[in-house]
């Protein structure tokens, strides 16, 4: 049978890929948790037991209530209430939804910069491409975070805290997903100069195919293991971002709380022993990252992408 | 060389240029100056003349200039809530950051060379592989959750370190405040530092195992192998030498994020530096104060950015080589 009869689904099932993740534990392990993740945020309207946002459903009474497996805990509040008596189990699965959400969005939004930029750069090559690539420096030598929280901070003293508040889900994707373009722009721009000067390249220029066309179709598919790698790393990178930025009070507000503002909303509380407003959102947050992480590190490693080094 | 020398120093003072554009328009856009000065009670004709005095009313051009002019000079208008320059109140609380840099520099420093080298030349061990995994859950853990877990911990359960501000300081030359002299201060400063430093020791120790491991590759190391040199001397000397080349690069690089960082540590610790400060005004909605901290903070990262460009390219001639010509 040759190959060309294979179907798609067929030849990924034999692929490298495949074949790597069915033999690494820790990948697997790592995939489960965040495929676990991701239907629990897709189905969380139905799967908690509470609405965090319906202010009817919060009962001030019911503040600072321990986990269920400790002393004092009501059974109907599995992890416990936070300071506002909102069950945390329920504001936890919230809470990552909008995580999740805030950080694929960002990335997405850095890929669709990042590779027209680098597809552009290094096509139409000369002034263009050392301009654009000098940005990208520049932007690169900036660290988002701290470019975030500036930009932020200022939004937040210019329009008030409660408008902010309302465009907050907005502004965090658009910053941390403006900040990070350069590192999709140098992968894909150095790809694009290698391959340009390829035959394959010629051969469809004289078919008469138009540039675009040759960039996203014959060209850009060589850096798509690349571009996967860099995306997993940026998905827990973003996630981190958007949980500091929320943790200083400039991210998402307290009655639309991501990981990072469950998290704040608690620290005030662990000198009174409530620590599991903090460390129970923790927990969640620092698992969802890490298996985000040892995903890509797995797929950097299977990949193995020639990586462009600056 | 002086080319590169020029050019680089051009650039600097184009981003310098763009983020005082950047400041100034915030000034202009952020609160009302005049009241803050006079306050609500006066009347319209009176503020308008006192608009047209303090030249609020003149175009974007001629406003920025005199900004600029007076910024050059130090002048970076007074605090609303300190009622003292901005300037001021920024190079008092310098210190404090600089120190909690300084402790997280060490324990960066300190750990990352040795585990970085440790795991590039015994990759297969068992103590390798826990600390690459240790790092890998090193750099899951936000910043903000690492000080508020040791806090819990250190300071709550067990009782054992401050969880708060700076304690005992002591001044050296008539300005500096140290927290290093006295066991109070010392004991104020752990915490803050071990958090500072988490989040980058595990990018440090990462990027020094790869960069040795590429290193112990090359050829010349493996000359020295068979010209029978010892083996500590190809490490320690020989490879270790040209792995720190780029890990001085990243390390300048990092300078921004160390930034980010240190607000988010301050904040957590009530620790009374610039970032806790720059936080502060902004609630406050201190536009001097604001403006101030973002001119000085950009002014020491496209400094420090340079020095470090420079510096690489004097160190390492096949890198100069090519971003000249670039």
């Amino acid at each position: 049978m040759s190959t060309d009869t294979l179907s798609r689904w067929a030849r990924f099932k034999s692929s490298n890929l495949v074949h790597d993740f069915i033999h690494n534990k820790v990948a697997m392990v790592s995939f489960l948790i965040f495929a676990a993740f991701v239907i629990a945020t897709v189905f969380a309207p139905l799967i908690a037991p509470f609405d965090p946002y319906d202010p009817l459903q919060i009962n001030i009474m019911n503040s600072e209530l321990p986990p269920s497996w400790q002393d004092g805990a009501d059974p109907q509040f599995v992890l416990g209430t936070d300071d506002q008596g909102r069950d945390l189990w329920s504001a936890i699965l919230y809470g990552t939804r909008i995580s999740l959400i805030i950080g694929i969005c960002a990335v997405a939004l850095q890929a669709f910069l990042g590779i027209t930029i680098g597809l552009l750069a290094g096509y139409v090559g000369g002034r263009t491409d050392s301009i654009l690539m000098r940005i990208a420096d520049i932007q690169l030598s900036f660290s988002t975070l701290m470019v975030a929280i500036i930009v932020l901070a200022v939004t937040k003293a210019l329009f008030g805290t409660q408008s902010f508040n309302e465009y907050a889900l907005f502004m965090l994707v658009l910053v941390i997903g403006i900040a990070e373009w350069p590192q999709y722009a140098r992968t894909v721009r150095a790809t694009v100069l290698a391959e340009k000067k390829k035959e394959y390249v010629d051969a469809a220029k004289v078919l008469g195919f138009g540039p675009i066309r040759i960039m996203l179709r014959h060209i850009l598919p060589n850096s798509v293991s690349p571009i996967f790698v860099i995306s997993t790393v940026q998905v827990a990178n973003a996630i981190i971002s958007e949980a500091s930025l929320s943790f200083l009070g400039l991210g998402m507000p307290v009655s639309q709380p991501s990981l990072g503002s469950l998290i704040a909303s608690g620290q005030d509380y662990i000198f009174s022993g409530s620590w599991w407003i903090t460390a129970i959102p923790g927990f969640f947050l620092v698992l969802l990252v890490l298996v985000i992480n040892l995903l890509g590190d797995w797929l950097r490693d299977v990949l193995n992408p020639k990586l462009y080094k600056g | 060389m002086f080319a590169y020398l020029v050019k680089r120093i051009f650039q600097a003072a184009a981003v310098m240029f763009v983020i005082s554009i950047i400041s100034f328009a915030i000034q202009d856009n952020l609160g009302d100056p005049l009241r803050e000065l006079v306050g609500q009670s006066v009347s319209e004709e009176v503020r308008n003349e006192l608009r047209e005095e303090m030249g609020l009313n003149d175009s974007f051009f001629v406003q920025y200039t005199r900004f600029a002019k007076k910024a050059i000079t130090g002048d970076l208008g007074t605090s609303y809530f300190f009622k003292e320059p901005a300037l001021t109140v920024i190079l008092k609380k310098l210190p404090a950051t600089l120190e909690l840099v300084l402790g997280a520099s060490i324990i960066i420093i300190g750990l990352s060379i040795p585990l970085g080298v440790y795991t590039a030349i015994r990759p297969k061990a068992v103590l390798s592989k826990a600390i690459m995994g240790l790092s890998i859950v090193g750099i899951s853990i936000p910043v903000f959750l690492t000080a508020i877990l040791m806090i819990y911990f250190f300071a709550v359960e067990m009782r054992l370190l401050p969880s708060y501000g700076r304690g005992d300081v002591v001044e050296v030359f008539g300005y500096w405040k140290t927290n290093f002299a006295t066991w109070d201060g010392f004991k104020h400063i752990i915490m803050p530092s071990i958090a500072l430093a988490s989040i980058m020791l595990p990018l440090f120790i990462r990027l020094i195992r790869s960069e040795m491991m590429e290193t112990l590759q090359s050829d010349y190391v493996r000359y020295a192998w068979a010209k029978g040199i010892k083996a500590k001397r190809i490490w320690f000397l020989h490879a270790l030498k040209n792995t720190m080349l780029p890990v001085i690069t990243v390390g300048g690089v990092q300078i921004g994020t160390m930034v980010a960082y240190t607000i988010l540590t301050e904040t957590v610790f009530q620790w009374p530096g610039m970032g806790f400060m720059f936080l502060e005004a902004v609630n406050r909605v201190d536009t001097p104060l604001i403006v101030a901290y973002l001119i000085i903070v950009g002014f020491i990262f496209v400094v420090t950015n340079t020095l470090v460009d420079l510096l690489y390219g004097l160190v390492n001639p096949t890198v100069k080589l090519a971003r000249m010509g670039a």
